[in-house]
């Protein structure tokens, strides 16, 4: 199968491709620079943009265990339309990924079921109980690209330690969602002038903040790779900042939302505004730009978590953390990023393709150079829409951006040569 | 006249002119309510409490008052242990609307139930207490309490003694009485007053004698004792040393200060009950004043028309 898409803006990272109009030859699932005899297919991109395939190196696939919100199946479907080739699925399903059989099966499933490419990540420590470490070895082995407890942070400073060293041998980055629960406890939103006016009880930017500080120091200690999830706070950020400067091993993501929404949207007691962390304030939003800008925060992922209507209907201290994300990702890094101008298209492609690649090891992905696999996106910054609830394809619809209006979208979807979304015709 | 909402959230969303028109109807009914008279406004009507959270007092209040306008009350209380079962508080809401439900009164332990019901039921929602949220019914009585014995909200110094952070009934009289531009001063421990008060043009005393002698009025919060299971203050022995109402500090105020409470009272914990029978308290009025208060606001609920009401 060979794949020509003509006349096409290319937008490449890796290759500091800013925008040469050019073509891009697909055969047998690879980039190449000529074909060995006619094409099969040709794709007129005239006035579009191809860059490599998004990488989403935090999502909630819920499969095994919590099929009601989302299945292999609805999700990878859900990324293929939000411009994701690879979607990093997270460890806290039912059973979690501690052990190389429930790798095994998320690839069976992928495989049988999937439309784009998934690395799991493995617990840190077995059962996520934060007690003794993960079998790393052999779930990287069986595939997994980083470790983590997520949601369930280690709170043995110790143990903690011994995870950072013991990863550092397979180079395997250990993502910390950083929390201290004990000060975070029965907090369901940003601490401060809105938590006090809606009676409901605040988790403190500190609770982020100290254990950033522990974690760095732990990096710094062991010489591990640490990856900092969803930084939300402008206190995490000049952390991150400083520990970079000293040549600490660390990297950091963060999410739309922390730079699109405050804790000011939470006012409507919407239960799809509550997130964790929690959405913060303005001076937080500008100091994630500003980490953007400055390189402080590496990479922007979705932190995609899918919950059923049932549950995100209950009232708010009952609901679940969290939001799905992968179908306004690129149109939200569009408006919010590259049309205020706070980063260049370039840059703004960068933090979900080549940065996410190199952080994480992922060979021969979010690039479209030559002998690469085809894992293209194709953009049209013309595209106006309104994301609506009717059109949602993840199996859940809990996201604060329904009847948000965009300007820039996806319109194509190549996972390994093959479309596997387009605009006018859907899943192919 | 109406207020243009069907429902009554909380007092956040009102202005100076809402509140004022409130307290004019307030005096009418409160001299119905005096003579023991009934008004027909509600009659056919139907009033549902819907109580997930223990009261008696409140519910009553709200009882007495929708039966003085002639409605048909009818009481719900909801073991809080339901809600972990699952029960949805939506479909809850839509069965009492189904069954003819005019309005729903409710109480809560989570903040932004009465938003939620709200939402998604056309009949008017009236916020009884939720969570650490609001209380508008306790933050109308309380201005109009003030009102009554000052005749004048403008200008006052109303101190908000206690728990300010865990306290609906405090949030609801912020609102109020900084709409009708008094000051609001607070005192209380450092680990019950958030801090992003200040933020609000509140004064925040965490010395209480001091506060005592700036105040025209002393509101004084309900100690919850679990809060000292919580850690946020070592004992019940040091509150009571620290932020006790007692003759001795009433003798720094003003000759003619103001004390009020909105009950149920410690007596012998945060307020001595020589202070709460002194003539300066207006604890009892307060009651009168909240079943008065209950009915302007069913009956300014009521005159709307539905359809084309907003929320609050």
């Amino acid at each position: 199968m060979r794949l020509q898409i003509k006349n096409i803006k290319i937008v490449d990272p890796s290759s500091q491709n800013e925008g040469l109009i050019g073509d891009i030859f697909i055969e047998d699932g690879k980039i190449v620079s000529k074909f060995s005899s006619n094409a099969d297919r040709i794709i007129d991109g005239e006035g579009k943009i191809a860059i490599p395939g998004l990488i989403d190196i935090h999502a909630h696939l819920r499969e095994p265990g919590q099929e009601m919100k989302e299945t292999i199946y609805t999700g990878t479907r859900s990324a293929a339309k939000g411009g994701i080739t690879t979607v990093f699925c997270m460890p806290n399903t039912e059973p979690v990924i501690d052990n190389t059989s429930v790798v095994e099966f998320i690839f069976h499933k992928v495989r049988e079921e999937g439309c784009v490419n998934v690395f799991p990540v493995g617990c840190a420590t077995k059962g996520a109980k934060g007690v003794e470490l993960s079998e790393m070895g052999l779930l990287k082995k069986a595939g997994i690209v980083a470790v983590s407890d997520d949601g369930l942070p280690i709170s043995n400073s110790r143990i903690m330690r011994r995870v950072l060293e013991y990863s550092k041998m397979f180079k395997l980055p250990v993502i910390s969602h950083s929390e201290d629960k004990e000060l975070s406890r029965n907090g369901v939103m940003n601490e401060g002038k809105n938590s006090t006016f809606l009676g409901l009880r605040g988790i403190p930017k500190e609770a982020e903040e100290i254990m950033i500080s522990r974690d760095i120091m732990l990096a710094d200690l062991t010489g591990a790779y640490l990856h900092i999830a969803h930084v939300s706070t402008a206190g995490s950020v000049d952390l991150i900042r400083q520990a970079k400067k000293r040549n600490v091993k660390v990297t950091a993501e963060t999410c739309p939302h922390y730079f699109t929404l405050t804790d000011n949207d939470v006012k409507v007691y919407d239960a799809n505004t509550k997130i964790n962390p929690p959405l913060r304030e303005k001076k937080d939003v500008d100091a994630i730009k500003q980490g953007l800008i400055d390189g402080t925060i590496d990479c922007i992922a979705t932190d995609h978590a899918p919950h059923t209507q049932e549950e995100k209907s209950k009232e708010f201290d009952l609901a679940p953390f969290g939001i799905i994300g992968f179908e306004t990702l690129l149109s939200l890094v569009l408006n919010e990023l590259v049309d205020t101008g706070v980063l260049s298209f370039y840059e703004a492609i960068s933090k979900m393709t080549s940065n996410p690649a190199k952080i994480f090891n992922l060979e021969g992905r979010g690039t479209l150079k030559e002998g690469n696999v085809a894992d293209v996106t194709i953009i049209d910054i013309k595209y106006f829409y309104e994301f609506v609830k009717e059109k949602v394809v993840s199996k859940s619809k809990n996201s604060p951006f329904i009847g948000r209006r965009f300007k820039g979208g996806v319109v194509m979807t190549i996972v390994g040569g093959n479309i596997v979304w387009d605009l006018n015709n859907k899943f192919v | 006249m109406s207020l243009k909402f069907k429902d009554l959230l909380g007092l956040e969303h009102l202005d100076k002119k809402n509140l004022q028109e409130i307290l004019n109807f307030v005096k009418t009914f409160k001299g119905l309510f005096k003579k023991s008279d009934k008004a027909s406004v509600l009659r056919g009507k139907t009033v549902v409490t819907l109580f997930y959270e223990p009261s008696t007092r409140t519910r009553t209040s709200f009882e007495i008052a929708a039966k003085r306008l002639s409605a048909d009350v009818i009481n719900i209380s909801v073991n809080s242990s339901s809600i972990v079962k699952g029960e949805s508080l939506i479909d809850t809401g839509k069965t009492l609307e189904a069954m003819g439900a005019d309005y729903i009164i409710i109480r809560h332990v989570s903040a932004g139930t009465p938003d939620i019901l709200a939402k998604n039921l056309g009949i008017s929602i009236i916020n009884a207490g939720d969570g650490f949220h609001e209380h508008p019914t306790q933050g109308l009585l309380d201005l109009y309490t003030i009102y009554e014995r000052k005749k004048r909200i403008e200008g006052l110094k109303v101190l908000l003694i206690g728990d300010i952070l865990h306290s609906r009934v405090a949030k609801s009289n912020i609102w109020a009485l900084t709409k009708m531009g008094a000051e609001v001063l607070v005192s209380g421990p450092s680990t019950l007053i958030p801090r992003s008060i200040e933020n609000l043009d509140v004064k925040v005393y965490y010395n209480l004698d001091e506060a005592v002698r700036e105040a025209d009025v002393l509101n004084v919060l309900r100690v919850q004792f679990e809060r000292q299971q919580e850690n946020l203050f070592p004992s019940i022995r040091e509150y009571v040393s620290l932020y006790q109402l007692t003759k001795e500090k009433l003798a720094m105020a003003k000759s003619e200060v103001l004390i009020m409470h909105p009950g149920p009272m410690n007596r012998g914990i945060e307020i001595t009950s020589e202070v709460a029978d002194t003539p300066n308290a207006a604890i009892n009025e307060q009651i009168v004043n909240g079943i008065a208060v209950r009915m302007a606001v069913l009956y300014l609920l009521g005159a709307v028309k539905r359809g084309n009401a907003s929320s609050n």
